[in-house]
């Protein structure tokens, strides 16, 4: 089946081929809606549209979480109940989904669980970032296994700002709440989830989301000034704030495959279209340090959000997943119309943010190797503040290590030039370096500034960049050498510790 | 025995942990901020245009293109102002729109009447502006240079400063960047402007502040106070950042009101608000100290220059308090302190919580470090000797301290239950091999003086309603941002009435029930607006008393009022029935109560008298982990203990404590705001502009209340919480300066606020250089 804008209105043996109309559940109803601008965000359809305003704006970007929602949505026998930051999410995003906002929380006087636990801790002052909290909290309520550990739930907490309170209270409400645990959700998400190509629109405007692969194919063919729109944190930013009048839209969410994940022994394979918040632990199974940087990764909304493919495809220089997998040695699948090649990631990203993708051409897949037996593996993010910020530097390092020497070595920063990448000169100089003999260690740690020139900017100036640059290949080879975290980490890894 | 004297137990509502007002509806996303109000129909929506350059003259501004953008009803520039070009709050120098020069990156030129707010935004980015631009004077270095202040240097002191720092055994000098912040309310600037007849409008304004808000935008539109009427049921947030930055939002909706005659709504855009409106004032202190070998303070000489931005807003109120808390809490025999309030080309600086206070307190605490690794003594040895004592208990503005028993008390318990002795020996051990992760901890006291600087300002009204049922209706001037002043202030009245909590409906601050009113601020909330409102309800309550006592035949004094009743003699009559009696007696059910603040006399011009009430008290201990190769900093434990006096309402105390120390800890560390040489600030969003997150707040985090009672007969014997908590993050820059000091133990750490990773490596960096 191929989406097809003549054919839009084509009627089919079980009614018209493409929809034309978004579906979801909403309010205890199923809803249809045929007639919305692309660019429409969620939050705005709640708040103008539906005169619903229990989210609020904070902030516009998806970094304050005032305007958090719930998605929950069927995936074969599973049900997700996914915190989004509405703000950023596009309407045509919740086709198939049940959309769960702040007012369908309490049933008449009684409260859920985690509002009553806010009102018995006291966890709202001035109350506008409350919404968002209770229903990153209702989220976490409904999905985790167990009462919550006080790091989880902070963690859940990362991408919602409270100005007031200090958290204390609004932790302790979330450990109050407990957990849904084996009682039945009130939410299921919508039933027969669409597998059919979605069309709103018209040839100068719509909201597109093929439902495979050949047929994302070929519309993209057909549209290559559309933009391609995966979790939308960045494209969404577009709207918000670039204020982009963006007309034609081809969504990701629905395409069949694109999300899939193939764990092997020996590589790890993640569809574009995988959410950075099923990718975690794949991830951090590779190794911690990955799982404690998409742990650190935007905020549990940007996770649920976000794909793998889009962070890639973005070329952003500081997005965190483009180094760590260029240390991996990962490489990238693209594809235009029947045409597929694949390149090793480094060389995807030519310039500031310009990355080598062709028009009409999308991103498939990632294929990571996994660790060998002599792979020694460190990755680091360092930022401002050490949860949701965005990286003054990221380095990743992976060194194959035989009798103490390092043999073969791939060393990937972002933050350091335009574009995430190696350290070439670094790495030529440090193989041969032997971990038990710290004056091998310094052509390696002196050759980065060869590799690097980096700006000042916001987070971080040139200087500073370049100096933890150096020193993040200094502890990694402390580390490597044998030092324990607890001495060389101010936040070790999750698993590390527990 | 007064009843504000009464033991806890005498007491039904007041000192109770009740819980704040709108709990259950802002759980439920039903509290109503102004973005919520249903609009009514044909609303217009504003969206601003901001100047791209820093400063210049404006050769010319062409907005055809935004007039004939789709949706766009109206767009206004200075031209279209009826009365005057001018929101600020005292000195006529923050115009509502840029007319012939722009002074700040981000300054409003014009703003974009819309059928929608898209559009307006949209529209915005049509107009074409000719600025010619200036070299812009962004930092204290070029304000400086150019020699251009917002207002005049002020100074005062006690002795011969630089002859008794001659005369000191020992000297130190040195110089301490601290840096601004930015609010970060999570509701952003928003006003909402209804025209009525006759020229009559109403403005729902999230301001701290609706009888300014009233003002300017009577100014604004030419037209009487009376004829404007703003209400604030609450705000999202303030933190000082709606004191005065409120006026130019609810202008400009207002303006278009006028203009359109419709309603119109401006909710800014959180990188907008950024631009548009003030933060923190940056300061930066030069100081020198005379101590003897014990570290006891002699002299001190301190130099505050203050970054003000493009005007002076407030800057007279907060350079002032950063003056007076100048020697926090501590005694200094010969002193200068000294200010400038410098004029840069860069938003201007306002109110924040803390207003001043906290720049001076900080350059102070970072002395007492100094003084501490010079002499080798513990730093909190060196703090427990400066302190206040009698004797020894004049404050370099010449007030005297009369509680000085306090803070001794306070902080010595506080070493105690934070086992601050031994967790340092053990920092020192682990310090002493090197370690990669270095550890600090530091204990610093606070001693934040309560009450506004402008003594006029002390004042409050309040005014309650008892109607025939029993109801009552609260309303007084405070606004309410989250701090929990409308529920402290209930608690107030239906103690007075003894009647439940809930029979008390608190309403929104209305300019036409409650005029002339004080911004909420200075922390003073609950003490000029719980006084206000006890007096009115008092009021009433004693002409009830007179009917109950006359129908019993009894004096009105053996009358009293519990439970929802009335009782005398052997007799009781319900609240209610009571009520509807003396409505019957022809008896006035509703009162208008009014306090303004005893002793204060503070004369700036003559540097004497009272300008605090009453000093509130506490003090914090954290400790930190510090990575050397990197600079990144984790608060691993923090214990605090505050005096809040005998509290009003120990959950809310609590909460302000926790929220403002947190609030602190951000300023002093991930908080930093970064302007180009362009004076553009590069930090204007949550993406850029870090503040603390969950994951900033260690687990290990312990707060008390000090067992205290308020020596001034303040509402209930409770003291201001609303500032002072902020302070108490002091403790975490100090920390981390105790976590570098000993890379280098004979010298100054070299360390500026905030103190970001970037900060803190560069400082390791000097150290082990």
């Amino acid at each position: 089946m191929t989406l097809d804008v003549d054919t839009s209105r084509r009627p089919g043996p079980d009614g018209p081929i493409v929809r034309s109309a978004i579906r979801f559940r909403f309010r205890g109803r199923d809803v249809e809606v045929s007639a919305f601008a692309p660019r429409t965000t969620l939050l705005d359809w709640l708040r103008i549209e539906q005169g619903a305003v229990g989210a609020k704006e904070g902030c516009g970007e998806g970094d304050c979480g005032a305007c958090t929602v719930m998605l929950v949505r069927r995936n074969g026998g599973d049900v997700s109940y996914a915190p989004v930051n509405a703000c950023i999410l596009l309407l045509g995003q919740i086709d198939g989904a049940e959309l769960v906002t702040i007012e369908d929380l309490a049933t008449g006087d009684a409260l859920h669980p985690v509002q009553e636990a806010m009102v018995a801790t006291h966890g709202s002052q001035c109350g506008f970032c409350t919404p968002g909290i209770v229903m990153s909290l209702a989220a976490l309520h409904e999905t985790a296994p167990e009462p919550p550990a006080r790091a989880a739930i902070r963690d859940q907490l990362a991408g919602n700002l409270c100005r007031c309170t200090g958290y204390k209270p609004i932790v302790e409400a979330a450990v109050q709440a407990g957990v849904r645990g084996a009682q039945p959700s009130r939410w299921t998400g919508l039933a027969d989830a669409p597998r059919r190509d979605l069309l709103v629109g018209d040839d100068a405007q719509f909201f597109a989301a093929p439902a495979d692969m050949d047929s994302l194919a070929a519309f993209y063919l057909a549209h290559p000034d559309a933009t391609l729109l995966a979790g939308g944190t960045d494209v969404g930013l577009w709207i918000t704030k670039g204020l982009k009048d963006l007309r034609k839209i081809i969504w990701l969410g629905h395409v069949a495959g694109l999300a899939d994940i193939a764990d092997g022994a020996a590589s790890l394979r993640l569809g574009a279209g995988v959410d950075l918040a099923r990718a975690m632990p794949h991830l951090g199974a590779i190794h911690p340090d990955l799982g404690e940087v998409m742990r650190r990764f935007g905020s549990a909304q940007v996770r649920a959000s976000g794909t793998v493919g889009g962070n890639l495809a973005n070329g952003s220089p500081i997005g965190d997943l483009a180094p760590c997998l260029i240390a991996l040695g990962a490489t990238l699948e693209l594809r235009r119309g029947a045409q597929t090649r694949t390149l090793p990631l480094e060389d995807f990203f030519l310039d500031y943010r310009k990355q080598d993708r062709q028009a009409g051409e999308f991103v498939v897949a990632v294929t990571i190797p996994k660790l060998g037996a002599r792979d020694r593996f460190c990755a680091f993010k360092v930022s401002k503040r050490l949860d949701e910020d965005i990286s003054a530097v990221l380095a990743a390092f992976k060194f194959e290590v035989v009798d103490q020497r390092i043999g073969a070595a791939r060393m990937a920063y972002g933050g350091m030039a335009g574009v995430p990448a190696r350290a070439r000169s670094a790495e030529g100089f440090i193989i041969g370096a032997r971990l038990d003999d710290e004056k091998t260690w310094r052509g390696g740690l002196t050759a980065l500034g060869l590799d690097f020139t980096p700006l000042s900017d916001q987070r971080a100036s040139a200087a500073y960049r370049s100096l933890v640059a150096r020193n993040l290949l200094l502890k990694a080879l402390m580390e490597m050498r044998g030092a324990p975290l607890q001495d060389t980490r101010i936040a070790p890894p999750r698993e590390a510790v527990s | 025995m007064t009843r504000n004297d009464a033991p806890d137990d005498m007491l039904a509502t007041v000192r109770k942990p009740v819980a704040h007002d709108s709990a259950r509806l802002h759980v439920q996303g039903g509290a109503t901020y102004v973005d919520d109000i249903r609009e009514p129909a044909g609303t217009l929506h504003l969206a601003p245009g901001l100047s791209t350059v820093a400063r210049g003259k404006i050769l010319s501004v062409d907005l055809s293109a935004v007039r004939a953008a789709p949706g766009v009803v109206a767009v206004l520039a200075a031209a279209d102002i009826p009365g005057k070009n001018d929101v600020a709050p005292a000195f006529a120098d923050d115009p509502l729109f840029a007319e012939h020069e722009v002074i700040f990156h981000g300054q409003v030129i014009f703003a974009v009447v819309a059928q929608t707010r898209d559009a307006a935004r949209r529209a915005a980015t049509l107009a074409r502006v000719e600025i010619e631009p200036v070299e812009p004077a962004v930092t204290i270095d070029a304000a400086i240079a150019r020699g251009v202040t917002v207002l005049p240097d002020y100074d005062f002191g006690r002795g011969d400063a630089s002859a008794a720092l001659a005369a000191a055994s020992n000297r130190l000098s040195g110089r301490f960047e601290i840096g601004g912040q930015e609010h970060f309310y999570l509701e952003g600037q928003v006003a909402l402007a209804i025209p009525g007849e006759a020229g009559d409008l109403l403005v729902h304004s999230s301001t701290q502040d609706p009888t300014e808000v009233q003002h300017v935008v009577a100014r604004v539109l030419g037209c009487p106070d009376s004829h404007v009427t703003v209400e604030t049921r609450r705000m999202g947030g303030g933190f000082g950042g709606k004191e005065s930055q409120a006026n130019q939002t609810a202008a400009l909706a207002a303006l278009a009101a006028r203009v359109t005659g419709r309603p119109c709504k401006l909710r800014l855009d959180r990188d907008d608000d950024f631009m548009i409106t003030g933060k923190r004032h940056e300061f930066r202190a030069d100081w020198s100290v005379g101590y003897d070998a014990d570290g006891l303070v002699s002299a001190y000489d301190v130099q505050l220059d203050a970054r003000c931005g493009c005007s002076a807003d407030l800057s007279t109120g907060v350079v002032d308090r950063a003056m007076f808390h100048a020697a926090n809490a501590y005694y200094l025999p010969d002193v200068a302190v000294r200010s400038r309030r410098l004029r840069t080309d860069t938003v201007s600086n306002t109110a924040f919580r803390g207003f001043g206070g906290p720049q001076g307190m900080l350059a102070m605490e970072r002395v007492m470090d100094a003084i501490a690794h010079a002499t080798g003594r513990d730093p909190l040895d060196v703090r427990k000797a400066n302190l206040y004592a009698p004797g020894r208990d004049l404050t370099p503005y010449g007030m005297k301290v009369e509680e000085t028993d306090t803070l001794p008390a306070l902080i010595e318990r506080l070493e105690q239950t934070s086992d601050y002795r031994a967790r340092r020996a053990a920092i020192a051990a682990h310090n002493a091999g090197q370690p990669l992760i270095r550890r600090g901890i530091a204990l610093t006291p606070v001693q934040f003086g309560i009450s506004f600087t402008l003594v006029h300002m002390n004042q409050a009204g309040a005014l309650v309603h008892v109607y025939q049922d029993g109801s009552i209706h609260l309303n007084h001037g405070g606004t309410e941002m989250g701090q929990g002043l409308f529920v402290k202030v209930a608690q107030v009245v239906a103690e007075e009435f003894g009647v439940p909590l809930d029979w008390v409906r608190i309403t929104a601050t209305n300019t036409a029930k409650v005029p002339n009113t004080s911004p909420t601020a200075a922390s003073s909330g609950s003490d000029l607006n719980g006084m206000a409102a006890r007096i009115a309800a008092g009021a009433i309550r004693g002409r009830m008393a007179q009917v109950a006592a006359d129908m019993w035949g009894i004096a009105p004094d053996g009358v009293t009022f519990r439970e929802g009743r009335v009782f005398g003699g052997n007799e009781s009559i319900s609240f209610r029935d009571l009520a509807r009696r003396a409505r019957e007696s022809r008896v006035q059910l509703s009162e208008a109560g009014f306090y303004k603040t005893p002793r204060l006399d503070w004369d700036r011009a003559k540097k004497t008298g009272r300008p605090f009430l009453y000093f509130a008290y506490g003090a914090a201990c954290s400790e930190v982990a510090v990575d050397t190769l990197t600079g990144e900093m984790r608060v691993t434990r923090v214990d605090i203990l505050h005096d809040v006096g005998r509290s009003l309402n120990p959950a809310i105390d609590i909460g302000q404590i926790e929220g403002g120390f947190v609030q602190g800890m951000g300023w002093l560390t991930t908080e930093e705001l970064v302007y180009d040489d362009k004076g553009r600030l590069r930090t204007h969003a949550p993406s850029t502009y870090k503040i603390p997150v969950a994951s900033d707040v260690p687990d290990d985090f312990r707060v008390d209340l000090f067992d205290n009672v308020n020596r001034e007969d303040t509402i209930y014997r409770s003291k201001a919480v609303g500032e002072p908590p902020l302070m108490h993050g002091i403790s975490v820059f100090c920390a981390i300066v105790d976590a570098l000091h000993g890379l280098a133990p004979d010298r100054q750490t070299p360390l500026d606020a905030p103190a970001t990773p970037e900060r803190i490596l560069f400082a390791v960096q000097a150290l082990k250089s």
